[in-house]
């Protein structure tokens, strides 16, 4: 039997690797989709946010099918300490539009419905099976995939890496390098049932469709690179926190203990009050920002997703960058074949000019020194939310002393913690610095 | 007739009734498996607030003993040539399960599915099914009807004796493993698990064949297999399509059994008691285990008593 040739092969079934087939089957390639999981999307993790845009540009009418919980329309932003938590909120009604722009998902349920849309556009999808290597030719283009089945490699004129955040085929294929323990996050979640109207008054909720999002930062990482979160589901609450991979060694502080800590604390606990955990997962986040991006194209193949590192640490945004590096690919590999031009290198620059292009990379690129920051400057998750939270202690205790003193001592504590006011300036300045 | 023991040590081997009329000869066995696809009971979750079974969002698989049939069923193929076909019974997405049945290896899957399917138990269940096999046989004579020893979701291992009875079917439930299959004679034998041992049983094809667990190790379909399972067209047979006449033995109105309450067994209120053994003898542990048994329990000591002294 003659190896079958498809125009392309996507490895993996995420949020890239189903933008990138879906965008591409339905605009009549002969598609192979390739995932490890036992059904597709069964090794997929989120907290989870689906933000609507990005999928909104790949399957407009996906609000009348998708299975969606809640639509955002409040976040909340907390600096956490031991036992008090300052923070903002900013809720409006304007989110409650026709086509609302955030909501919480359950990744389980998602990713299957997203599975069915791809498969529906016509791609070819097989599950259980791994791909272990990219087969090349007499001049290194990338022709096909190698499996774990036998029978053989399975040819396509392009291969998309949409293999998640550790990149493995990439690894062993020698298209690029193993992921670093600080350009990685390792985050790990629980799903806490409590009925609906419990989640609804808990949170001050209209309805079953509204729902809040808390983002924290502060003790919640111990003294570590990292951030807690907290996502209202229709039924449940999803908590978790997550931490650079390189911090977690340093620590030597078990991911569920620091779970444990952060649902123990005084001002999260009333919220899971009562409800049932029922799940628990983990999942490495990539971190590292623009510069932590691998070369995302070479002769037969291109990267996605989590792989190429697309993700926003500082806006908890990935999936839908994934979506969008997807879509962008597919494209692109449209425009390529409608214009009978091989995917070398070289042509694929139309994907990587694409990308510049997007908010993917702009994004990136806005946040580069970011990650470098946050490394050097851990004062930012333990001295600063600390001292936030006892100076508004101080300012809102009635004890009798005078307002003056207080603010005097406030300030005083702001000096003493950082050893002058030049590195408190340093600290904004540098901050500012790599916001900007 | 026929009757042989293979090994002196297992108890003796039962005979089994074979049908007369002689088989067809033909190249190569056409076998039908039939599977189930049932929630993944390892994942399933109850409702912490309502106490329901929670089936959204929980994975399906196929039943796991339909593996071990499955499995079988392909050996025999593979050492005699011919075709293995899967058929169920259940709503659309048990499409699933056909392909996934597929992709390891199967050649053909039949999916029966209507709506007035709904609700069946196992009596239900095994007309709907005899019907599909009576209208696979008349392409071509059944051989062999493989399946698992019971479901998981169920735990009856009603379906597959239900179909053997009303295909006129030899049964050969809980066979741990074939010997051998004599395609000239048209003869199989194969070991039974039973109470007490293990029979040798030999009879006449055709016949239906329910597997045990752990009697064979299920393989990985190549690629090909995995492309063919994405992309072949499935049969998909209504209740007409499957020959089926009389609704009224179909799903809920064909189903006597009825389910009069679903619950979660409750935890003992009472609490273990601890007997303490270390240094005791046999006896003394047994007399320790009787003063708490009667202390519990007075009528049993008087009945016990009065037992003995009779």
């Amino acid at each position: 039997m003659p190896a079958e040739h498809f125009d392309a092969i996507v490895v993996g079934a995420g949020p890239s690797g189903n933008a990138a087939a879906y965008t591409m089957g339905k605009a009549g390639l002969n598609v192979l989709q390739i995932d490890r999981g036992e059904y597709p999307g069964s090794k997929n993790v989120q907290g989870a946010i689906l933000y609507a845009d990005a999928l909104e540009r790949i399957i407009p009418d996906f609000r009348e099918t998708a299975p969606l919980e809640r639509h955002v329309v409040e976040q909340r932003f907390w600096m956490l300490s031991e036992k008090s938590h300052t923070g903002t909120h900013h809720r409006s009604d304007t989110f409650n539009e026709e086509k609302p722009n955030r909501y919480t998902i359950l990744r389980a349920q998602f990713d299957k419905w997203f599975s069915k849309q791809v498969r529906e556009a016509g791609v070819t999808l097989i599950t259980e099976t791994t791909v272990t290597e990219l087969v090349k030719n007499e001049v290194g283009k990338v022709i096909g995939v190698l499996t774990d089945r036998e029978g053989g490699p399975v040819y396509a004129d392009v291969v998309v890496l949409a293999e998640g955040v550790n990149g493995l085929v990439g690894q062993r294929s020698g298209l690029r390098s193993e992921i670093k323990p600080q350009h990685v996050a390792l985050a790990v979640k629980e799903t806490h049932f409590l009925p609906e109207e419990t989640v609804r008054e808990r949170f001050n909720l209209a309805d079953e469709d509204e729902g809040v999002v808390i983002e924290v930062l502060g003790s919640v990482s111990s003294g570590m690179v990292g951030t807690g979160f907290l996502y209202t589901n229709k039924e449940s609450i999803s908590i978790g926190v997550g931490c650079l991979v390189a911090d977690f060694a340093r620590e030597k502080i078990p991911p569920y203990e620091l779970l444990d800590r952060f649902k123990n604390h005084p001002s999260v606990k009333p919220l899971l009050k009562g409800a049932e955990m029922k799940e628990y997962v983990a999942h490495l986040i990539p971190e590292g920002g623009y510069d932590a991006i691998p070369q995302l194209t070479g002769d037969g193949w291109l990267i996605v997703g989590d792989a190429g590192q697309f993700v926003n640490a500082v806006h908890r945004e990935g999936s839908n960058l994934a979506m969008t590096s997807g879509r962008l690919a597919g494209e692109s590999l449209i425009a390529l074949k409608a214009q009978g031009l091989p995917a070398t290198n070289e042509n694929l620059k139309l994907y990587r000019d694409a990308l510049e292009d997007s908010v993917v990379i702009k994004d990136l690129k806005k946040y580069r020194k970011i990650p470098g920051l946050l490394e050097k400057n851990r004062q930012l998750f333990t001295t600063y939310p600390a001292l936030l939270n006892r100076s508004m202690n101080a300012f809102l205790r009635v004890d009798g002393r005078d307002k003056r003193s207080k603010e005097a001592e406030i300030l005083k504590g702001l000096k003493t913690a950082r050893g002058n006011w030049l590195n408190v300036a340093f600290d904004m300045l540098k901050l500012a610095r790599a916001w900007r | 007739m026929s009757e042989k023991l293979h090994e002196p040590d297992f108890p003796a081997a039962e005979a089994i009734d074979a049908p007369e009329e002689p088989v067809e000869t033909r190249t190569g066995l056409n076998i039908v498996v039939c599977i189930k696809q049932v929630p993944d009971s390892a994942q399933i979750r109850v409702h912490p607030v309502t106490n329901t079974i929670m089936r959204q969002g929980v994975p399906t698989i196929i039943n796991p003993y339909d593996l071990f049939a499955l499995e079988e069923a392909m050996r025999l193929r593979d050492d005699y040539g011919g075709t293995v076909t899967v058929l169920t019974m259940g709503p659309p997405m048990a499409e699933d399960a056909l392909r996934r049945a597929l992709g390891l290896g199967a050649d053909k899957a039949v999916l029966i599915t209507d709506r007035r399917f709904a609700g069946s138990d196992t009596l239900a269940t095994s007309f709907a099914l005899t019907s599909a096999l009576t209208k696979l046989a008349e392409e071509a004579p059944i051989d062999i009807v493989f399946t698992g020893k019971q479901t998981i979701d169920g735990d009856t291992a009603q379906v597959g004796p239900g179909i053997a009875r009303r295909m006129g079917l030899n049964q050969l439930t809980y066979v741990s493993a074939i010997d051998s299959l004599e395609t000239e004679a048209a003869t199989i034998t194969v070991r039974r698990r039973s109470e007490g041992g293990v029979q040798v049983l030999q009879s006449k094809l055709p016949c239906l064949i329910t597997m045990l667990e752990d009697t064979n190790h299920l393989r990985r379909g190549t690629l090909q297999d995995m492309l063919r399972a994405a992309r072949a067209p499935l049969t998909v047979w209504s209740a007409d399509d499957a020959g089926i006449e009389d609704p009224m033995k179909c799903g809920l109105r064909g189903s006597p059994t009825v389910v009069k309450r679903v619950f979660a067994p409750q935890p003992r209120a009472e609490k273990a008691e601890m007997v303490a053994v270390e240094g005791k003898t046999p006896a003394q542990i047994g007399d320790a285990i009787l003063d708490v048994l009667f202390a519990k329990s007075p009528k049993l000591e008087a009945d016990v008593s009065a037992k003995i002294t009779a």
